[in-house]
């Protein structure tokens, strides 16, 4: 048995059963992503040293029958965009490239307090910047299904990595589609929460009003067993939300008879290719098969969420920004990438004297009749399904010196940061050797749907492949 | 293209966003930020926005207080850990007042 290939769940259930240490399965990842890294490059930072130590410490725990929680032992990787204290957070820009965190993200510091074993910080775009993990100032990642394409981004080093096996489970967050995104072209399973369920403290700010942290895995359930863990409000985001955590796990079940699905005829518009359109339509088929009741949608306001997305964020990323001065953290701003500087730019004219009404309030308004149409469609279905990604995984340097194209990958995915509702990505299928996700969409605070349809979905009709690298 | 960025808009764009470019960068973008706008506006304009409310934030909070009442936070050597110049457990900065 290889180690490094369990699910949380697996890996959980063997180290409760004493079947094997959190050491020996550290090891195991350790030794596995030593081998494939050369090839994928899903990585900034591996803390050999340091996620042994915490494996001993979790081996004590457990000889102590002290378990806190599945995550207990269990080897996990996070997003280099997360502050995790006393270990260098990058955010993959050349502008943090010496900084160490003084402090630890609430998301670490809970995965920390269960005894969960970090065994590295994964690569992406800038900041958060990008939708091909490109936009990184240190290496490109590799999309495990073909080394020649892109993983998707932003978190692409986090999807990379998991669905190579170089680790049981890791941390993204997604602005305008980078949890889901990338899980879509690796053919992972990748959540991001509704807007205020996960703590956002110690993630460092891209779009404020969009961003999320959320899990990227190998199975449904394992995303239900990590968002029980990370969600709830935290005093130190005061944009949290003081909502119940469900336990999630308790969605997961494989019938959903009777059940609405919304399919808004705007997911399968312009810009979404031919392929990709025929295989998510043919697994949404399958959930009719299973019971569920299929209703058409319209939600005209798709068709221009994408524009609104690229004034509203880039906004809120010129501020965000501002506060990189080169005084009290960080280098000088001429560090910043290509793309981050692009944004900036963007942001502060769309925010500037004379323009602000045009260009911000505007798309401000649009995205109120956005989401009072997701609003409305939530009276009529449970659910909405579509495609993630409007394209298949592209090659490395295809759309990088395109920003319009490169941006055109968020069509279906960055609404849903607009409205905050949560949605998740799981594979459906593949197109000549890649992966297609379905993307699944519900109302604010309902991830118990998803899970219910996303779990149905993949245990009537497992997606078994695994790339071969 | 209907909405040209020029490059003098451009260049007061990096002294708002106290952005160093190259002359090279700013002729970039200032046809990668026309394309972009552009492309935006010509969506966005079409919809009618009257008597709409702009949305900021999604969660419908309100502001969130807490007691006004100290909390232990980072210590000094922990928030300057970080810091290029420090000067008697301070942040060093450029000179903002010309002496006389």
């Amino acid at each position: 048995m290889e180690l490094s290939k369990l699910s949380l769940k697996e890996a959980a259930e063997g180290l409760k059963l004493k079947k094997f240490t959190s050491k020996e399965i550290t090891e195991a990842v350790i030794k596995k992503i030593k081998a494939i890294e050369p090839k994928i490059d899903a990585f900034l930072l591996v803390t050999e040293d340091f996620a042994i130590r915490k494996a001993k410490k979790a081996d004590q725990l457990i000889a102590d029958n002290q378990i806190i929680s599945p995550l207990t032992g269990v080897p996990f990787a996070i997003k280099d965009i997360i502050v995790t204290k006393g270990i260098k957070t990058t955010a993959a820009s050349k502008i943090l490239e010496d900084f160490i965190p003084p402090y630890s993200a609430t998301v670490y510091e809970k995965l920390e307090n269960q005894g969960s074993v970090m065994v590295g910080k994964t690569n992406h775009d800038e900041f958060g910047m990008g939708a091909s993990t490109e936009n990184s100032a240190y290496k490109i990642t590799k999309n495990p299904w073909d080394t020649s394409r892109v993983p998707g981004g932003s978190s692409g080093g986090s999807a990379a990595a998991v669905a190579a096996d170089m680790i049981i489970y890791s941390l993204g967050s997604d602005t305008g589609g980078s949890i889901r995104q990338p899980a879509s072209f690796c053919g992972v399973v990748g959540l991001k929460p509704t807007y205020g369920r996960v703590s956002r403290y110690g993630l460092i700010a891209m779009a404020s009003s969009l961003d999320q942290i959320g899990p990227i895995t190998k199975t449904v359930e394992d995303a239900a067993i990590i968002l029980r863990e990370i969600a709830g409000k935290d005093n130190r985001d005061s944009t949290s939300v003081e909502k119940p955590v469900p336990d999630f796990t308790s969605y997961l079940k494989t019938e959903i008879k009777g059940l609405k699905i919304g399919i808004p005829k705007e997911f399968f518009g312009e810009g979404v290719e031919a392929q990709v359109a025929s295989t998510t339509k043919n697994a949404i088929k399958k959930l009719e098969n299973l019971g569920a009741k299929l209703i058409e949608l319209s939600l005209p306001r798709l068709k221009e969420a994408i524009s609104v997305y690229y004034l509203i964020m880039p906004s809120e990323v010129s501020a965000n920004m501002s506060r990189f001065d080169g005084i009290r953290f960080g280098g000088s701003r001429d560090k910043f990438g290509a793309e981050v500087k692009r944004r900036i730019m963007l942001g502060t004219y769309a925010l500037s004297s004379g323009y602000y009404d045009a260009y911000y309030l505007k798309a401000a308004k649009v995205r109120t009749l956005l989401y009072e149409e997701f609003q409305e469609a939530f009276r009529k279905v449970d659910i909405i399904v579509g495609p993630t990604s409007p394209v298949l995984p592209f090659k490395i340097g295809e759309r990088v010196d395109d920003p319009l194209q490169m941006y055109l990958a968020d069509i279906l995915t960055a609404p849903v940061n607009l409205a905050g509702l949560p949605g998740i990505s799981i594979p459906c299928g593949l197109i000549d050797g890649l992966p297609v996700g379905l993307q699944i969409i519900a109302d604010h605070w309902q991830e118990g749907i998803i899970f219910n349809v996303a779990y149905a979905y993949e245990q009537n009709f497992p997606f078994k492949q695994k790339p071969k690298i | 293209m209907k909405r040209k960025i020029e490059i003098e808009d451009v260049k007061h764009i990096t002294k708002l966003a106290n952005l160093p470019l190259t002359d090279s960068e700013m002729k970039k973008y200032s046809s990668q930020l026309s394309e972009v706008i552009d492309y935006n506006m010509s969506l966005l304009e079409k919809i009618n926005t009257e008597k709409v409310e702009p949305t900021a934030h999604i969660a419908g909070l309100s502001n969130i207080l807490r007691k006004d009442e100290t909390e232990p936070g980072l210590d000094t050597k922990a928030a300057l850990q970080n810091a290029k110049e420090t000067h008697n457990d301070f942040f060093k900065v450029k000179a903002i007042l010309e002496p006389e």
